[in-house]
């Protein structure tokens, strides 16, 4: 079953099947998207958390830590129930469409990227703090050096995101509907092939799926590698 | 070759990244059970439906149960199912405008090749049933509210049969679709209750094979229902009906007949 | 000389969780060259120079600087941490940093002299050795032309070139007429470059007094032992 799979893998990707292009670009399109706007909301978040004291900032960083744990069906099933059209944002006609894959992710991951970004500014300020206090470095000079010298931590904060975006299967079953040619991505074709008893079809879409893992884990280390070379971690 | 193709492929799909333009020109949803889809009978049936009706039909394939909740909330324009009491329920309570008998087919009880409760070549489901519950051999149960778990709840009514007791030792109830119960079924040699469509369709079978078929209790009706629009306002009725039209048309009702996998015919017509 | 002491502390105390770590320190000094703080571990030096330069604010008591409440940080001083803070970044953009928008050029090529580092200018700064890191860390402090220099222990365990050369740059420092805070355990430096001695030990002012006359004639039994290595450091 596995060299089977294995074999089927490898001819999906070197035929190009059409079918595989489209699910695959469109998973990566999809968690991309929900990358960039998570990462637009979650980086400042986290970053303000780490530098900046206020009233309830530790319930907030111990509500994000716990978000992260969140069942991905229990965020599908909110936005299920927000965007169906007899929810409060039905009006905007966007169930089972890769927009409402998208708004789930977001939620999926802006977790993770805030707190994962929460713990590296948080190490930083604590090694730059009394600096910037000495050579009376204005607020938004220091978030800007902030992002600046810890931008290889936080790319590896944003890869995270999108790992978790892209092997999502739970929320974006309920709220994308796993339609043909519409909202099919790679996750959810592997479901629907299993449910087939299509094993070995699955297990080489999960090849492929793992492919992009290892990938983007290649990346990750790569630029670790790099930055700590250069004394930047 | 390929990749300057994947790489096209590539640079047109960032662009639509930015805008998300889904401006299809008439799509419904239809809100389905999972067995036509499963079957690859809308991969068949929906290419011609565009042809002749211009209609995309984007399919949301969950169960039975969940298909009619998900309509409830108006979450879909047509219903395809297979649960007549819950469906005239539906119509009755507003959500639908009118059901129609579409197809049907039946249910087989299929389980491992060496047949622990001896029910193979019976036609009598009460007594093949009466015979694994006597015996406690083990029964995958879809346990997910579907229209097969409904048939199969009225199986064991009407021969008699109390599965809570069984519950944790011989009735396993997965809470999953028909293609992820039967997976679970052949991993534990259980018996299982399936649409024929599917089994058919299925492809992880290794040893398991058809024991019960052919009682008449096992008819499976499959029904179609346009979403009332005065419910759910959003419905978009005209493509629907055009959609539900064509399936109970003659052209449509012999394109069901003529849908076959591997020589066997899945679904049988049978519209007013 | 006006009669204005350069560093007057009043009645100072700091308490950290209930514990008093300094109490009621009270020094006027109008000595214009390089005043030693010294005293055994715990004596809390660190903390008073925090306090001088507005780091940590003070429990009670007051602090003035050329006559200047201290109530922050502010640009007239610079200090320079026992661990070197330098940024993630090379040593040319840690001084640039440092430099305010109409720093010219060729300061920064003075700071890099100055560090002995013009051949490492785009090297990491990460990546300097101990005595590089510190020598950069003094010459960045340097770059605002601060009238104090507030230093904490900079030289402790460093390689001895970088001592002389960092204890060269202390003196000319003072030599154009600026006023150094120097806390250091090294005896040597303390004869070499003090010329007046506040030792400090449990939170208290035991002695201010001449250089001079602290390593002949201390006063108090605690200086003594100190000063014959009776107090562990």
């Amino acid at each position: 079953m596995l060299i089977n799979a294995f074999n089927d893998a490898l001819t999906l990707i070197v035929s190009a099947d059409p079918d595989l292009i489209e699910i695959l670009l469109l998973s990566v399109q999809v968690s991309f998207s929900a990358l960039a706007i998570a990462g637009i909301l979650a980086m400042p978040l986290g970053t303000i958390l780490a530098i900046s004291h206020f009233r309830g900032r530790k319930l907030l960083i111990t509500f994000l830590n716990a978000m992260m744990g969140l069942p991905p069906v229990v965020v599908g099933l909110f936005v299920y129930l927000m965007l169906s059209r007899s929810g409060p944002l039905g009006i905007l006609e966007l169930l089972y469409t890769p927009t409402a894959m998208i708004i789930a992710q977001v939620i999926l991951i802006i977790p993770i990227i805030a707190s994962l970004t929460y713990q590296v500014i948080e190490e930083l300020n604590r090694e730059y703090k009394d600096l910037f206090l000495s050579l009376k470095i204005s607020p938004q000079q220091a978030v800007f050096a902030y992002l600046w010298d810890a931008r290889y931590s936080l790319f590896t904060t944003l890869l995270a995101g999108f790992g978790r975006a892209i092997s999502e299967v739970g929320a974006v079953m309920i709220v994308g509907g796993n339609i043909n040619h519409l909202t099919r991505i790679m996750t959810t074709a592997i479901a629907l092939e299993t449910s087939k008893g299509e094993l070995s079809l699955a297990l080489s879409l999960g090849i492929v799926l793992l492919t992009i893992a290892l990938l983007v884990n290649a990346i990750v280390i790569s630029i670790k590698t790099f930055a700590g070379e250069k004394g930047y971690v | 070759m390929v990749i300057i193709r994947i790489a096209k492929k590539i640079t047109i799909s960032l662009g639509a990244v930015i805008s998300f333009n889904f401006c299809y020109a008439e799509s419904i949803i239809l809100q389905s059970t999972t067995s036509t889809k499963n079957s690859g009978f809308y991969d068949y049936v929906l290419p011609m439906i565009k042809e002749d009706t211009g209609i995309t039909v984007n399919v949301v394939a969950v169960g039975t149960g969940q298909a009619i909740k998900n309509a409830q909330r108006c979450d879909g324009d047509v219903l395809l199912v297979h649960s007549k009491a819950a469906e005239e329920k539906f119509v009755s309570d507003g959500y639908g405008v009118k059901r129609f008998d579409l197809m049907f087919n039946d249910f087989v009880i299929v389980g491992p090749s060496d047949d622990p409760a001896n029910i193979s070549g019976s036609t009598d489901v009460s007594e093949a049933l009466n015979s694994i519950a006597s015996q406690q051999t083990p029964f995958a149960s879809r346990g997910d509210n579907s229209g097969t778990h409904k048939a199969e709840r009225e199986l064991w009514k009407i021969s008699g049969i109390d599965t809570s007791k069984g519950t944790k030792m011989w009735y396993l109830e997965t809470g999953s679709g028909m293609g992820a119960t039967l997976n679970i079924a052949v991993g534990k040699a259980a018996y299982v209750l399936s649409d024929r469509a599917t089994w058919i369709k299925f492809a992880n079978k290794q040893d398991f094979k058809i024991h019960v078929q052919g009682d008449k209790r096992l008819f499976n009706q499959y029904g179609i229902t346009l979403i009332n629009p005065i419910k759910c306002p959003n419905v978009k009725s005209k493509a629907g009906q055009k959609f539900v039209r064509w399936l109970l048309s003659d052209k449509g009702q012999s394109s069901i007949e003529s849908y076959t996998v591997g020589g066997n015919q899945l679904f049988f017509p049978n519209a007013q | 000389m006006s009669n204005t002491p350069l560093i007057e502390v009043t009645n100072l105390s700091l308490k950290l969780s209930n514990a008093d770590v300094l109490s009621s320190i009270t020094i006027a000094s109008t000595d214009p060259g390089v005043t030693m703080v010294m005293g055994p571990n715990g004596a809390g030096k660190s903390l008073f120079l925090r306090c001088l330069h507005g780091l940590t604010i003070p429990t009670g008591g007051s602090i003035k600087i050329f006559g200047n409440s201290i109530l922050g940080t502010s640009t007239d001083q610079a200090m320079v941490f026992q661990k070197p803070v330098l940024l993630r970044r090379s040593v040319i953009d840690n001084l640039k940093f440092a430099g305010s928008t109409n720093t010219q050029r060729n300061a920064i090529d003075d700071a890099l002299s100055l560090a002995r580092l013009q051949d490492k200018q785009h090297f990491p700064a990460k990546l300097l050795s101990g005595g590089e890191q510190q020598r950069l860390a003094l010459s960045r402090a340097l770059l605002r032309e601060p009238k104090l220099l507030v230093l904490d222990e900079p030289t402790a365990s460093l390689d001895p070139a970088s001592v002389q050369i960092i204890e060269q740059v202390i003196q000319d420092f003072t030599e154009r007429g600026g006023k150094v805070i120097f806390v250091s355990h090294d005896i040597g430096q303390a004869k070499r470059l003090g010329s007046e001695i506040i030792f400090l030990h449990m939170g208290r002012v035991l002695e201010h007094s001449v250089a001079s006359a602290f390593f002949n004639n201390p006063v108090t039994d605690e200086a003594r032992a100190y000063l014959n290595g009776h107090i562990i450091i």
